[in-house]
């Protein structure tokens, strides 16, 4: 026999503070951990979709990001004369070499200098690397002084609109527009053609070769022969893995937050679950009582009392949910250690993440529930009708 | 002061209560604490440098060379009393996730330029100049990887190719955080030799025989270097470090933030608490009335008892928050290094504390003085 729902709820709207303090204790808990995570996932997401599994990143060896490598114009020919390069539309190999460069560019609203990437490219890039949209402006023009600018790293920089000039290199660079790439790290880039930007950056030097493979398994057998060429001294990594180890370090702090603040946060909001739940319990005797003896098995007792500490703690949960929500899509940004550079991003809360806040509330009103729920259950009936 | 013993009463009524309102603010505080300890460490770490020190890097980023032909130009400057140079070499050693500094430097010059920073035995310094291959290591990272002196470690070169084996010839203490602990020196020339037509010195350090000259050498500096292909950026040693500070992003707004729910969520559960024994509380209230206490010390007896369980909660919390980092060396990776728990953090935890205190023992309280006693004898049965 069940103890029905009703009864809980009129019970918590019956000490409405008590209620609302413990459900806003619980809505902050869940809102910091959706906020943690949407970071955590934002950041994650904007690596993860830099890279995708058919296309090849050529290295010099050794090297662990594209900032400390190295690549002479002569071996990228080689490395672009290879059998598994894709060819596009105009029948010519995918390949794609890149310059990479951080560059001081001066921030909006005068807070000093950002190191940002500048890549110099060819027309092939925006074939090779993946979902490249010019979403304002038109693309530079090669052999001229003009760059594009990712949508996520133009907001952050001064004099980066479509038609300003921007300084870096020791000379003025046109922006001729602002490029999207669904969300990927490239967003936090500039991106200019290499045969400008090489004489004033870095010399006849390219950083990285990317190129696009006929197919994804042919990854192993292009690997090998880039790797075993003496004349290239190369490693090759397949461009989603590489972008994702990019961002170890980050994601292991980020992840170590997300833990240790909610974790410690969350034992906070037990406790004043397991309070108020016992309180509840000890002014409720009689009514207990007067089940017990109507006959209710203490088993309804203890899942009616865990019925009602869940459900306090849901309402908390949705309360957090919409404490989190507004947070979607502001943009953040921060330094990527391994190239060195700005790299912005959002706060991406997900259904996904919305869920997770969710039970996290759940478990936090079941193990704040539990103690005193079993108390209710094993109240002496007789004594306590006294 | 006779009271005590009532107020203890009171708190030892609900055993459990107590303990789990109390341990939610020390967990509350605790995290206060390290949350905030983030923002003052990454300050700190800001303002860490010399400001008769400057550092003269290129203009176009960090990560471009010099050319090595400066440094007699640099001497030259007036005002500049010493040059030295380094270089960033980021190597690995065993591991990525062992990362540490290891800088490339000119030995002497660079000794010389840091005097004082640091502390080294004469004989270790001598044999360090002396042999091509040697390095000196701070003490912390010693430690840290259990090396001895003399011992041959290797490093594997990211942007510099190869094996770089290097034999640890000194160990220095940090006299001053600019000179880390944390980090790895050896010879610049020992990288030159292997890549000598490309490898050229990533910033140079620049002695001022005075700090207030640090504006004029800035800019002449910057005007003698401005028409070559290899402009360059000059400022203060400080500011040098604080780029880098800043470089973090917003972290502090975050940390901030965090750390205010996170006080905000604990004061709800501490004021819920110390309501609910209020409310149990009311016949008994009736009764001491009765018995002759006075509003007044009522008011002061419920404030009393609010003020013990956030006092204790904060004492635990930020106790074990500056017991627990700087002595176990934490320092997330390397990335905070020197993290601590300083006083203005404990000073304000214990703000939030009495805050605390007053917020969840008010309404109580002033409930406990104005209760009239006819009324709350009612609820005795």
């Amino acid at each position: 026999m069940k103890i029905p729902l009703i009864y809980n709820i009129r019970s918590l709207l019956r000490r409405p503070v008590s209620t609302l303090m413990t459900a806003v204790g619980v809505a902050l808990v869940v809102g910091v951990f959706i906020a943690m995570l949407a970071l955590a996932n934002g950041f994650k997401m904007a690596l993860a979709r830099t890279g995708s599994p058919d296309n090849v990143l050529v290295l010099r060896k050794g090297a662990d990001s594209e900032l400390a490598s190295g690549i002479v114009r002569d071996n990228a020919a080689i490395i672009a004369a290879l059998p598994e390069i894709a060819t596009g539309a105009d029948a010519r190999p995918l390949v794609s070499p890149e310059v990479f460069v951080p560059v001081d560019l001066e921030a909006a609203g005068g807070g000093g200098d950002r190191l940002v990437v500048a890549r110099g490219v060819t027309k092939q890039a925006f074939e090779v690397r993946r979902n490249i949209r010019i979403v304002a402006g038109r693309p530079f023009t090669p052999g001229r002084d003009e760059v594009v600018i990712g949508t996520a790293i133009a907001s952050l920089l001064a004099h980066s609109g479509v038609g300003d000039t921007i300084h870096f290199g020791g000379r003025g660079w046109l922006v001729a527009g602002h490029f999207a790439s669904g969300g990927s790290a490239f967003e936090s880039e500039v991106w200019g053609e290499n045969e400008q930007l090489m004489p004033v950056l870095r010399g006849e030097v390219y950083q990285v070769v990317a190129f696009r493979l006929k197919s994804p398994e042919l990854f192993d057998r292009a690997r090998r022969t880039l790797e075993d060429d003496p004349r290239l001294q190369v490693d090759a990594h397949r461009e989603s893995e590489f972008y994702a180890s990019q961002s170890a370090v980050l994601k292991i702090i980020l992840n170590f937050l997300a833990v240790f603040i909610t974790g410690i946060m969350a034992i906070g909001a037990v406790f004043g679950a397991v309070n108020t739940m016992y309180a509840a319990v000890a002014s409720r005797t009689d009514e207990i009582a007067v089940l017990l003896t109507l006959g209710f098995p203490p088993r309804s007792v203890l899942a009616s009392f865990l019925a009602e500490s869940a459900f306090l703690a849901l309402v908390g949960g949705l309360l957090g949910c919409l404490v989190a929500l507004p947070i979607n899509g502001v943009v953040t940004s921060t330094t990527n250690w391994s190239s060195f550079s700005q790299l912005a991003f959002q706060f991406m809360v997900t259904p996904a993440i919305l869920a997770r806040g969710l039970a996290f509330a759940l478990v936090m009103g079941i193990v704040g529930g539990y103690f005193p729920a079993r108390r209710a259950a094993r109240i002496p009936v007789v004594q306590a009708i006294r | 002061m006779k009271f005590l013993p009532l107020v203890w009463a009171n708190l030892m009524r609900h055993k459990r209560r107590t303990v789990l309102t109390t341990a939610s603010v020390a967990l509350a505080l605790f995290l206060f604490a390290s949350l905030r300890s983030v923002v003052t460490t990454l300050r700190a770490n800001g303002e860490v440098g010399s400001e008769s020190r400057m550092i003269v890097q290129s203009a176009k980023a960090i990560t471009f060379f010099l050319p090595r032909s400066y440094d007699e130009r640099l001497l030259a400057v007036p005002g500049v009393q010493a040059v030295s140079w380094a270089l960033w070499f980021n190597g690995v050693y065993r591991d990525p996730k062992d990362f540490f500094a290891q800088f490339a430097v000119d030995p002497e010059s660079y000794l010389d330029v840091y005097a004082g920073d640091y502390s080294l035995p004469p004989d270790q310094r001598a044999a360090f100049v002396r042999e091509r291959t040697a390095c000196i290591v701070g003490k912390r990272l010693m430690d840290k990887f259990g090396w001895r002196l003399g011992q041959n470690i290797t490093l594997r070169g990211t942007i510099f190719q190869g094996d770089w084996t290097l034999t640890i010839r000194g160990v220095y203490r940090e006299v001053d955080p600019i000179f880390s602990e944390d980090a790895l020196h050896f010879h610049y020339e020992m990288v030159y030799e292997r890549y000598p037509r490309w490898v050229q010195p990533g910033w140079y350090v620049l002695k001022l025989e005075n700090p207030s000259l640090a504006p004029q050498v800035a800019s002449f500096v910057d005007s003698v270097f401005k028409n070559s292909s290899d402009p360059t950026k000059t400022g203060t040693e400080r500011a040098f470090n604080a780029s880098f500070v800043t470089m973090w992003g917003n972290v502090s707004f975050l940390m901030n933030s965090i750390g205010m729910a996170v006080v905000f969520a604990i004061l709800l559960v501490a004021a819920n608490s110390m309501m609910l024994s209020a409310r149990e509380r009311i016949s008994e209230v009736g009764v001491l009335k009765t018995v002759g206490f006075g509003d007044w010390l009522l008011f002061r007896l419920v404030m009393v008892e609010a003020g013990a369980i956030a006092l204790g909660g904060a004492v635990l919390g930020l106790g074990a928050a500056k017991a627990l980092f700087r002595p176990t060396g934490f320092s997330a990776m390397g990335f905070l290094p020197g993290f601590d728990v300083t006083a203005g953090t404990l000073g304000l935890g214990f703000g939030i504390a009495v805050l605390l205190a007053l917020a969840s023992g008010l309404v109580p309280a002033l409930n406990a003085a104005r209760l009239n006693a006819v009324q709350a004898l009612r609820h005795v049965e």
